[in-house]
């Protein structure tokens, strides 16, 4: 009787068979149709607000990449993109889900306002260093917390990692409403921090600055740690099996604890990078849901680390391809009213995309014939 | 200054505010539990919530009518539930990134929606009439109990016979036995005939619809207007009460009103002025939600086929 209900509503009319990974030209194919497929959907989206999508993806692209002021403020936007991605993506290598970078962006951006804010009279060559090893604490102090609730007790990562950036959300609005306020401000936010803490610009006139060579930096190094590290290797050895790593005398609690450091360190420096490149006050947040400080870079961090696949190559590429996306939206919401939010649809379109480019790598699908 | 604050009106209220604040958490958590108990970690479910109030709000706003604003959140939830189900049932994707990219889209696609069809974000935002609570004849002049449980949202009330509903599935029902079975160990159940793929496409289906009327609560019911992100993260919470509840519904109704009751107890004090900061307020429930996280995650039996995609080796 059950194999009479299976012959019944089982009979797949495709069959799904693994296949051997394959040239490197498929996997090419396939990544260039994912991007081609999203692009297509974000066209059909462009469609529906009534713009010719041509248009609009003729203004999204010439207002990132044409032109010396376009190009400059597409680096300014991904320097931010790639510290949250990087940090993401050293988590997501071992599975500690990280999606906390915004909260731990936050966390440093706060904590190196108090130090920006604090000690004035000190030269930008010791601020500087001071500010971003404090935004690095922060960061890291916020992210070690759910690492350990994961090791310690079991307590889902994701989950803790999320709802932390709600509470620092909250604790960066209480403080910059309340007691750091900046009594002379019209809206919520702290003084100034000292100019001498705020990072040089690379060209002058241009707002690029130092963050993006530290961020080319930490990626360089993500990508030595990857290489070369015996810890790079037990990273990803935690990240394919935790028990076989822990059978091959890896200490897999602490691999994702340093992890859950190094992610949130480097998305707290993020955040130092956007008070002391970009706004040099701390402030509140935006829309009652992000801070205006972090403005979602940080869950962007999320979509650029997988977009990415994780590698530091792939991840530099893809918060570039990010910032090309951000910026560009701007300038085509500015020629043909495209809204601005379609970078962040797209987010979801690119990754479901590549989902299932990722598939058709790995698979075959065959037509099963009766 | 406690005992000013804590007047019978207060007490009555915040009970009242406390199953309100539970009905987008039943919602999204009773709908979770099905998706994980198939074995589908479904963290799409705060874009679905978003989606659900985007689409609902929209809905509401052009036709006036607030049932259909549901039913629209409902006819959307099934949609990212199928797209959910293709991307980790039919593809077999990972879960968690399968989840999080139906959680950009639904974020992303949220506020899309609601410019193309309602307008530009900032300044007043347009509002419809929400829902209102239904004042019910005899039981709702009960003293103390009348305001708490029959002057409520007809929303609480589909909210609060989910819970029997979903039990009864769960438990009494061949379907919730298949689903149990099929989160258990996938291969067995495909064995003795039942139909994994189907069971789960359905399970993340219900989930979608579930969590979509759940954010629908937010846009036009809770408050009269759409905006974004403005389910605060509430789709996460419910991921960490269905481990609260153990997967059990009525386990997961008191996760519900523990976690609504800190929520309206915030609100409830905000709202009565007293001299606290009303941020610091505002991040309870998220502290209380991590908190009884790790009390309770070691002793969580997680459906053995959760986060694994089957595929029949044939």
């Amino acid at each position: 009787m059950p194999l009479q209900l299976k012959a019944k509503i089982g009979l797949p009319k495709f069959r799904i068979e693994k296949r051997p990974p394959p040239p490197l030209l498929t996997r090419v194919k396939w990544y260039i149709l994912s991007v081609a497929m999203s692009l297509a959907v974000g066209a059909i989206l462009i469609l529906s607000a009534g713009v010719n999508p041509a248009v609009a993806y003729y203004h999204l692209f010439s207002g990132a990449l044409g032109g010396k002021l376009a190009i400059t403020e597409t680096l300014w936007r991904f320097t931010p993109l790639l510290f949250t991605g990087t940090a993401v993506a050293v988590a997501f290598t071992c599975k500690f889900w990280n999606i906390g970078a915004e909260g731990q962006m936050l966390a440093g951006a706060t904590l190196a306002a108090y130090f920006g804010v604090t000690f004035v009279g000190l030269p930008s060559w010791v601020l500087i260093p001071l500010v971003t090893i404090a935004g690095f604490l922060a960061g890291a102090a916020w992210a070690a917390i759910p690492a350990i609730l994961r090791t310690k007790f079991g307590a889902d990562d994701v989950v803790t990692t999320l709802l932390g950036n709600w509470i620092m959300l909250y604790l960066v609005g209480a403080l910059v409403e309340g007691p750091w306020r900046d009594p002379y401000s019209l809206w919520p936010e702290s003084p100034a921090i000292a100019s001498a803490a705020r990072f040089p610009t690379l060209i002058p006139g241009y707002r690029i600055h130092i963050g993006l060579i530290i961020a080319v930096l930490i990626s360089l190094l993500f990508l030595l740690i990857m290489r070369r590290s015996v810890w790079g290797y037990q990273l990803k050895a935690v990240g394919a099996n935790p028990r076989a790593a822990g059978f091959a005398g890896i200490n897999v609690s602490r691999v994702l604890i340093t992890a859950a450091i190094l992610s949130g360190g480097i998305a707290g420096i993020a955040g130092v990078n956007e008070l002391c490149g970009t706004h040099f006050h701390l402030k509140g947040i935006a829309m009652g849901a992000v801070g205006e400080l972090s403005w979602g870079y940080g869950y962007a961090g999320v979509f650029i680390a997988m977009l990415g696949g994780l590698h530091p190559i792939g991840v530099m590429l893809a918060a570039f391809f990010m910032a090309i996306m951000i910026n560009g939206s701007q300038a085509m919401y500015r020629a043909t009213g495209v809204y601005s939010p379609f970078w962040r649809v797209m987010q979801g379109v690119i990754m479901i995309c590549l989902l299932i480019g990722i598939f058709m790598i790995n698979y075959r699908v065959r037509r099963v014939k009766e | 200054m406690i005992g000013e604050v804590i007047t019978a009106t207060f007490v009555i209220s915040f009970l009242a505010a406390t199953l309100r604040m539970t009905v987008p958490l039943l919602f999204g958590t009773i709908g979770e539990a099905f998706a994980e108990r198939s074995g589908v970690l479904n963290l799409g479910i705060e874009g679905m919530m978003l989606m659900g109030a985007s689409v609902a709000f929209t809905t509401t706003f052009y036709t006036g009518s607030l049932w259909l604003g549901v039913g629209a959140a409902v006819v959307v939830g099934i949609l990212l539930g199928l797209l959910m189900a293709f991307l980790t049932v039919t593809m077999g994707a990972q879960q968690h990134v399968s989840g999080l990219a139906v959680f950009f889209l639904g974020m992303g696609l949220s506020f899309y929606l609601y410019r193309i069809f309602v307008g530009e974000l900032g300044g007043v935002p347009p509002t419809v009439t929400p829902f209102r609570p239904v004042h019910i004849p005899i039981l709702g002049d009960i003293p103390v109990l009348g305001p708490i449980l029959f002057q409520q949202y007809i929303l609480v009330y589909i909210a609060l016979l989910l819970v029997p509903i979903a039990a009864f599935i769960f438990d009494r029902t061949t379907l919730g036995l298949q689903i149990t079975a099929v989160g258990q160990n996938p291969k067995a159940a495909d064995t003795a005939g039942i139909n994994v793929f189907r069971i789960r496409y359905l399970c993340l289906l219900v989930a979608g619809a579930l969590s979509a009327v759940g954010g629908a609560w937010f846009s036009i019911a809770q408050s009269s207007m759409f905006l974004p992100l403005m389910t605060a993260g509430r789709g996460w919470v419910c991921i960490a009460l269905v481990v609260f509840g153990n997967w059990m519904p009525y386990r997961i109704l008191i996760g519900a009103l523990l976690f609504g009751g800190i929520d309206a107890l915030q609100t409830s004090l905000q709202a009565v002025g007293i001299a606290f900061p009303y941020r610091v307020l505002q991040m309870l429930p998220y502290i209380f939600t991590i908190i009884v996280l790790v009390a309770v995650a070691r002793r969580a039996t997680y459906p053995a086929a959760l986060l694994k995609p089957y595929r029949r080796e044939e």
